[in-house]
């Protein structure tokens, strides 16, 4: 009875904290789409577009560069062994611009603006500060969650541009400076397997992984328990459940736009 | 009419019942104090009042209009009434006093930035600190913190004002200041002030009536005068700081 009882309790607990997410999404759209758009409001936007962007340039461009840098390293030998390393680009570049430089790019920022952004909320509702707000006449969602989301949501596509950027570059550079393939091959190949679509592709969804990562943040910072460990403890669920939100968003997206790629142009053979 | 009403208030977190049936009247003008041992409620009580946490049952009037079934919105409005003191201060640490104090003033009036200026100069130096606008919290005292919060407090003109634990954390001299501080605000913005402490030096210093919460209840309601000479065992004992037998128990068995 007891197992059942506590299962039934904590089946209830998710329902109920899932439930608390989804208004706490609906309050930040309500917030968004009545009236947010005030030059006092934009103000505070500017800021934390400094925080998410330009701060995470650097991890996002290392990162992205070795990505790319990666593949080619990894993929040479066995495109070489089937006389095939000509198409190396193909691999590398629809590799980078699909799937790899929009999901490690949003994990990134998962990690490096997610935390800070949990935490520095979870610290301002553990010292009561949103407390202070909301008596103040201020709506803290308004004033704080709706800033930052809409930091998340508008510069990781350009910092997703940046990574894949970087990926391609640092492909590039292993396989046509160290491993000698024709430069002019490399990129003709690379542009029969890499077209608008797929490019578009990778930058749409990192729209959703950002509105992702800025509402799952910022929830948690709203909603994290008392002291220094529920603060610890919210940073910690930010991450795992921002990233366990871009990876099933990536897998959905992948089966939505290939359908519709499918449907629209028909299968395409990176062989062909 | 009670310029704020609390009607059989009961509130639970999960299996803890914090408040059990409290119905408290307040008029405007009064400074009541809150006391009570800790954990019994004494917070939650005055954030129902400004409707940061809704009652499980119960109702709560402020001049007349419901608050505990209020739109978040119509409350964000009454919410301008009010002054919050809270117990570490709640200061904005990323921002400067100046921008904290003037907080309430950006975001509810179409005042200047100069006009702001000269508010906030004129609140800094109403709690005795003039010089500090350009600091950051972090480089505050915590005495000082909670005047800088208090000044924010009173920076929209309030009608009526809650401090929690104002005194908490500070030196008996750091204490009478904010004490004094409390008096003069009353004095001079004639405001209605709802103190919770359980310093009960700072209790008979600054409290025309003294409410006692213990175990969800009120158990107390007087002046202070008539807190002094009660026969109520646990009241007389929380007014004098001595433990229960019962309370000493858990130590004499240890040694």
């Amino acid at each position: 009875m007891d197992v059942v009882e506590r299962v039934g309790q904590e089946t209830f607990q998710a329902i109920s904290a899932f439930g608390e997410f989804c208004a706490f999404v609906a309050s930040t759209f309500k917030w968004l789409f009545t009236g947010w758009f005030k030059w006092r409001n934009i103000k505070l936007l500017l800021p934390q577009m400094f925080e998410v962007g330009v701060k995470s340039v650097p991890v996002v461009g290392v990162v992205g560069a070795f990505i790319g840098m990666v593949m080619a390293v990894e993929t040479y030998s066995q495109f070489k062994a089937i006389g095939q390393e000509n198409r190396l680009g193909s691999v590398i570049n629809l590799s980078v611009v699909k799937q790899i430089g929009p999901v490690l790019a949003a994990v990134m920022l998962a990690g490096r603006v997610g935390g800070a952004l949990t935490a520095e909320l979870g610290t301002m509702n553990v010292t009561e500060q949103l407390d202070a707000l909301r008596v103040m006449g201020a709506d803290p969602i308004g004033y704080l969650v709706v800033p930052r989301f809409l930091a998340c949501v508008l510069l990781t596509p350009i910092l997703t541009i940046y990574s894949d950027f970087l990926g391609v570059i640092g492909g590039w550079l292993i396989s046509v400076k160290t491993f000698g393939i024709s430069d002019s091959l490399y990129w003709e190949y690379s542009a029969r397997g890499v077209d608008t679509w797929q490019v578009m592709e990778g930058i749409v969804k990192s729209v959703f992984f950002g509105g992702a990562i800025g509402l799952i943040s910022c929830y948690k910072g709203f909603t994290c328990g008392a002291g220094a460990m529920g603060v610890g403890k919210a940073c910690t669920e930010s991450f795992v459940k921002s990233f366990i939100a871009i990876i099933v968003l990536n897998f959905f997206f992948a089966q939505l736009a290939k359908d519709w790629y499918i449907g629209l142009y028909g299968m395409r053979s990176l062989f062909g | 009419m009670a310029l704020i009403e609390l009607k059989n208030l009961h509130k639970r977190f999960g299996r803890l019942v914090v408040l059990n049936g409290v119905t408290l009247d307040i008029e405007e003008g009064q400074s009541v104090v809150i006391i009570g041992a800790s954990g019994t409620g004494k917070s939650v009580l005055i954030k129902h009042i400004v409707g940061l946490l809704r009652p499980d049952e119960g109702e709560i009037y402020y001049d007349g209009k419901r608050i505990d079934l209020m739109p978040k919105r119509e409350l964000m409005q009454v919410r301008k009434e009010f002054g919050f003191l809270f117990q570490m201060g709640a200061l904005f640490d990323s921002a400067t006093v100046e921008e904290n104090v003037g907080f309430p003033l950006t975001e509810h009036t179409n005042k200047s930035p100069e006009a702001i200026k000269v508010i906030v100069k004129r609140v800094l130096s109403l709690v005795g600190l003039p010089d500090v606008a350009s600091k950051m919290p972090a480089e505050l005292s915590g005495g000082q913190k909670k005047r800088v919060a208090l000044a924010r407090a009173i920076a929209l003109g309030p009608r009526v004002i809650l401090y929690d634990e104002p005194t908490t954390g500070l030196d008996p001299i750091r204490s009478d200041v904010i004490n004094e501080l409390i008096i003069k605000l009353k004095r001079e913005l004639k405001v209605t002030s709802i103190i919770v402490t359980h310093d009960m030096a700072s209790a008979f210093k600054v409290g025309d009536r003294i409410v006692m919460l213990h175990e969800g209840k009120i158990i107390f309601d007087g002046a202070p005068s008539v807190v002094k000479t009660t026969d109520n065992d646990i009241v007389k004992r929380f007014v004098q700081g001595e433990a229960s037998a019962e309370e000493l128990s858990t130590l004499r068995g240890t040694t």
